[in-house]
């Protein structure tokens, strides 16, 4: 299986080449088949290989090599692909997900217009990311890195007509790509002193030739924290996914809940031999995914957009994965990233299908009391919240408990990322349901004219029983990484972690369906209304950026739109013109003035010879 | 002999489509194409030639694909000598590939003495092989002239609204930086010939007396401000946006795609090797145009409203990388420029066609006028995103291949600039993606019956897409044709002791 590997991204590409080629001239029918059928095909690919690697006794990592990309001077980047626990548990989440998310697809964007153009964005998506997770070195890994940003852009904007898409769309792409800026400064840098950008080498050459601290290990990794915290929405770059909403929602759930948005953690978790070596940038990492879960979830409390909620919520809990790999549990981290992407994806389809039987409403408040109308939708969202705000005995639980308690045993910084961990749990309990309390109870405010159909019922039903039952999985990821330490799960410690979102889900019963505590009483206080608008703008960051950069930026570029350079050569020839036009005045024509002047030379040039004057 | 044959083709279809002008008005046309196609063909039995060129010291002509010689005015030591390398070739076929895109572009465009017309491209195309083989200094400058005096009739005759502005400045800051270029080349020989005892305008003669100290600093100076002006480096840019705004597609295609690259070629084979003292002297700064040009063309290009004065800025841009990476001669980083300027005279040419495309159906440049034309023309739309996405480095394209190496390679020579030319990657994406916002996504204004591009547009897109894709994806025989070169030049300027050895890694 191990010679097919190859297939796993490049049927999704050739899914694309076809769709994209044919430029929506098939039809719908052939247009989902191939669609939804190059991402199945994938699927089986990955499936059959993951079979195949871990039914092996001792599971070993190991090297696809299919050519030389290039060969310069010892720098020979190769497009080859690297297959160890990691990668495999990535292509099982892309592809197992992707599939889910396409078949969902295929039913509700089945009245859009550009059917094909959706599909074919999305299977070159799949290809990109599946090459990112893929690849044995960090420049093929910057190919799918880039591929998955464009596909991100291509989907955000899908709705091309409407100019603010664009602009959310634009923003994702600029936005993280001033990650990718440094993250590619930190492939040169580790250029310079490895000699190699192959991700396993590098990794024996750094551990031998840097000691723990070095201040260039430091500076490597926090450049590639750059190209993270960019691609993963966090500190400071997370502006650009609550505006990515802009795209359908299919195109939400795959990338910008499941698998894009993870990429950061990815590639902090592949190169983790290297933060090994700098406590500084790991260090970092937890202070960046602790202040970004709780900045997004006190935004995500105030939002009333559904999908807006969602989105920060994804923040969110991608700063629980970049904690966990922070405080060096790697595993957990990742077990997050699956759980998440099972129960964020279910989220999001879900409300998908409400938006979808509600004529396109975003808005919390003008939903409600869809309990009884919307069963599945109700069904999904009680499952996704609750394995999202970590209920006991659900997905979302097992993966989040790990980190909580492995921040606490973490050192000295453990306690304190430990409670905002769990001050985050609880925001997380309490904006969840809120969600949940005010969508599906109370009175109905909208009436739902289509109920989602089967196609798009059954990835649900999947996502939920996964959503539900996905703690019981482990992640094949033992091998990868350092071994971590077995978690106390008795005392205080696991007793008020576990507590912590049960109380949070009674806290949003009581307000917002018991009503026992008068919200609008708080929120229409000064300090309560500086409060709910400083969070709902989300701290401010937006106007701050554009501020700081957006409007000086143009600014500049609009004051020096004609190009100041230019006017120094206009000058020039200017200055040669009035030249010009002074000699001329000297042509008069008249006779009288050219004697005059002839006379005032002679005279001029006998006093010089005569010594009278001297020049 | 087959440049020769290739470089007499030119010129000899050239006259031929004038000529023909008088009996049909689609005779130029169909002449120039074909002589596009078969000066094509004779090229691809050299390609096959392989890689075993280096570049001679003391004058012994062996190890060229092709070297011919001839005798000129033997007095002064001028004689006929063209050879063609790795490098060569791969300019020489650049060209001629352009020349057949740029033909294709202008098929309907230009109505009015169409055979004229063809003699201009030809004989730019003509005189640009010619600088791309020359290696005597005279007839490198003759050719150099050569190519500027019909790309100035194209744009003076040819050209939109204030041509006669555009051609007029394209041609001064073109003829002051030739006069400063063939000072130095005339003061080069003499100094030469002081040393060595013979008067020779021969490559290989001036390279094996390189000249030093003051002299050959100012002499450098010349060399060097001539091809920055075609480059075109920072701060000497400001000609191209009017001439690529004014000039006809064909001619904006030409300009961008091959004309512009003559600048660098001379960077790489003439001012470096020959004044590697001085060079390495002036690198940092340099580098530091480079680096300027990369950030302040790409925000000259953010601000533009005519799509073509946006591409325009962004060829400034872009050929900042180039700078960049020839400056820091490094393996990489030369191995970077010459793919970004194969790749970048592909994708710009394309996006000066799609200027002209819609120009040419909407009758503007403006593009506050144009939106939502995805609708109406989704081939152009999606062909213009391909485009923009390659200019904008996506990897997996060609000019990603260049951007990565030249900084990767840059780096390591001056990590602070470069860190500085690597802010382009953001400003780059800035304007590229609003470009693709302003002309081809949002609302849709009025009703417009306009037709998408049609098969003669699109045999001139899709060969230049598979070009950038497959030098996204597999650069390596590009490289393995360039490199050998590269390597015998490296070999040129680190002859000298404490010279480039001691930055390179």
């Amino acid at each position: 299986m191990a010679d097919h590997a190859f297939l796993i991204p490049l049927i999704p590409f050739i899914g694309f080449l076809i769709l994209f080629c044919t430029l929506g001239n098939l039809p719908r029918y052939w247009v989902a088949v191939i669609g939804v059928g190059s991402i199945g095909s994938s699927a089986i690919v990955v499936a059959l290989l993951g079979i195949e690697f871990l039914s092996q006794k001792d599971p070993t990592p190991y090297a696809v090599h299919l050519y030389t990309w290039m060969n310069l001077a010892g720098f020979q980047p190769g497009v080859s692909f690297y297959i160890d626990g990691l990668t495999l548990t990535m292509m099982f989440v892309i592809t197992g997900i992707g599939l889910l998310i396409h078949v969902y697809s295929s039913l509700f964007m089945f009245e859009e217009e550009d059917y094909s153009r959706f599909f074919s964005y999305m299977n070159l998506f799949v290809a990109a990311m599946l090459v990112l997770v893929l690849a044995d070195n960090l420049l093929l890994l910057f190919l799918g890195w880039e591929g998955v940003g464009l596909c991100s852009y291509l989907l955000v904007g899908f709705w091309y007509q409407d100019s603010a898409n664009g602009m959310a769309a634009r923003k994702a792409f600029i936005v993280t790509r001033i990650g990718d800026t440094f993250m590619a400064l930190g492939l040169f840098l580790l250029y310079q002193h490895l000699g190699t950008l192959d991700i396993q080498p590098m990794m024996h050459v750094a551990t031998a030739s840097w000691a723990i601290g070095d201040p260039t290990v430091t500076l490597a990794c926090l450049l590639l924290v750059g190209g993270a915290v960019g691609k993963s929405a966090q500190l400071p770059l997370q502006t650009w996914l609550p505006d990515a909403m802009a795209g359908p929602t299919p195109v939400s759930a795959l990338i910008h809940a499941a698998t894009m948005v993870t990429a950061g953690v990815y590639l902090i978790a592949r190169t983790h031999e290297l933060f090994l070596l700098s406590p500084i940038a790991l260090n970092i990492v937890s202070l960046i995914g602790a202040a970004t879960l709780i900045m997004a979830a006190f935004t995500a409390m105030t939002q009333s957009d559904i999908k807006r909620i969602l989105a920060y919520s994804t923040i969110s809990q991608i700063g629980y994965m970049f904690l966990a790999l922070g405080v060096g549990a790697w595993a957990s981290g990742i077990f997050h990233l699956v759980t998440h992407a099972f129960f964020k994806a279910l989220l999001f389809l879900a409300a998908g299908a409400v938006i979808y039987s509600l004529h396109h409403e975003h808005n919390i408040f003008k939903m409600g009391g869809l309990r009884k109308k919307l069963p599945l939708a109700f069904w999904s969202f009680m499952i996704g919240s609750a394995a999202l705000a970590a209920l006991p005995f659900t997905s979302g639980f097992y993966s989040k408990d790990a980190i909580l308690l492995s921040a606490w045993e973490s050192g000295p910084m453990g306690p304190g990322l430990w409670a905002a961990g769990l001050l985050g749990a609880l925001l997380t309990a309490i904006y969840s349901f809120r969600l949940v309390f005010i969508v599906f109870f109370g009175a109905t405010q909208t009436e739902p004219d289509k109920p989602a159909g089967s196609v798009m019922a059954v990835p649900l039903l999947i996502l939920c029983l996964l959503s539900l039952l996905g703690g019981l999985l482990t992640v094949p990821v033992s091998q990868v990484f350092p071994p971590a330490t077995a978690l106390d799960h008795s005392g205080l410690i696991p007793a008020v972690t576990l507590a912590i979102p049960i109380l949070g889900v009674l806290i949003a019963w009581l307000i917002f369906l018991r009503r026992s505590v008068d919200l609008g009483a708080i929120t229409s206080s000064a300090v309560g209304k500086f409060l709910v608008t400083f969070w709902f703008r989300h701290w401010m960051m937006d106007s701050l950026y554009d501020r700081v950069f957006v409007k000086p930026y143009t600014f500049i570029t609009l004051a020096n739109r004609r190009d100041i350079i230019d006017s120094f050569y206009n000058g020039f020839a200017g200055a040669l013109r009035l030249l010009h036009d002074y000699a001329t005045l000297s042509q008069t024509g008249q006779l009288r003035t050219y004697a005059l002047v002839m006379l005032m030379g002679v005279v001029a040039l006998i006093a010089v010879f005569a010594g009278v004057i001297t020049p | 002999m087959m440049m020769v044959c290739v470089m007499l083709l030119l010129f000899f279809g050239g006259v031929l489509a004038w000529l023909t002008q008088a009996w049909h008005k689609d005779y130029p046309r169909w002449i120039s194409l074909a002589t596009c196609l078969i000066a094509g063909l004779l090229l691809i039995p050299l390609f096959s030639a392989g890689p075993q060129q280096q570049v001679m010291v003391a004058g012994t002509a062996t190890g060229w694909i092709e070297l011919v010689q001839a005798p000129w005015i033997p007095r002064f030591g001028i004689s006929i000598l063209l050879g063609l390398d790795g490098l060569s070739l791969l300019m020489v076929a650049l060209t001629i590939f352009l020349g057949f895109v740029a033909v294709l572009s202008s098929w309907n465009e230009i109505s009015a003495n169409t055979g004229f017309f063809q003699f201009n491209l030809m004989w730019t195309l003509a005189g640009v092989v010619g600088v791309f083989t020359s290696l005597d200094l005279f007839l490198f400058f003759v050719f150099w002239e050569v190519m500027l005096i019909p790309m100035y009739f194209l744009i003076a005759i040819w050209g939109h609204e204030r041509k006669s502005y555009a051609a007029m400045k394209f041609f001064l800051f073109t003829q002051v930086s030739s006069l400063l270029m063939i000072i130095s080349i005339i003061g080069l020989v003499l100094a030469n010939s002081i040393d060595s005892g013979i008067l020779s305008f021969s490559y290989f003669d001036l390279l094996a007396h390189p000249v030093g100290g003051q002299l050959g600093w100012y002499l450098m100076l010349g060399f060097f401000i001539a091809f920055m002006v075609k480059l075109p480096g920072f701060p000497f840019h400001s000609w191209l946006p009017d001439a690529h705004t004014q000039a006809p597609t064909a001619a904006s295609v030409l300009l961008a795609g091959i004309l512009l690259k003559t600048g660098a070629y001379g960077l790489i084979r003439f001012t470096v090797p020959l004044f590697p003292e001085a060079s390495l002297a002036l690198a940092d700064t340099a580098m530091l145009l480079g680096a300027i040009g990369i950030v302040y063309g790409a925000m000259m290009a953010f601000a533009q409203t005519d799509f073509k004065r946006l591409v325009a800025y962004s060829s400034v841009s872009h050929m900042g990388f180039v700078l960049l990476g020839v400056y820091a001669w490094t393996e990489l980083s030369i191995q970077g420029s010459v793919m970004q300027m194969v790749a970048h005279g592909i994708s710009t040419a394309a996006l000066f066609m799609i200027a002209g495309a819609l120009q040419q159906r909407l009758h503007t440049r403006d593009m506050r006028e144009m939106s939502g034309l995805w609708k109406t023309m989704p081939r152009m739309g999606a062909i213009a995103m391909f485009f923009i996405v390659a200019s904008l480095g996506m990897p997996g394209l060609g000019n990603f291949v260049g951007e990565f190496l030249i900084l990767m390679g840059a780096f390591t020579v001056h990590a602070g600039i470069t860190i500085f030319a690597t802010l382009g990657l953001i400003t780059g994406a800035i304007y590229a993606l609003i470009a693709m916002q302003q002309v081809f996504h949002g609302p849709i204004k009025g009703a417009r019956g306009l037709n998408d591009f049609n098969g003669r547009e699109l045999t001139a897109m899709v060969p230049m897409m598979m070009a950038l894709l497959c030098l996204g994806v597999y650069p390596q025989p590009i490289m393995d044709m360039v490199n050998p070169v590269l390597e015998s030049l490296h070999l040129v300027t680190t002859a000298e002791p404490s010279l480039w050895t001691g930055r390179t890694p």
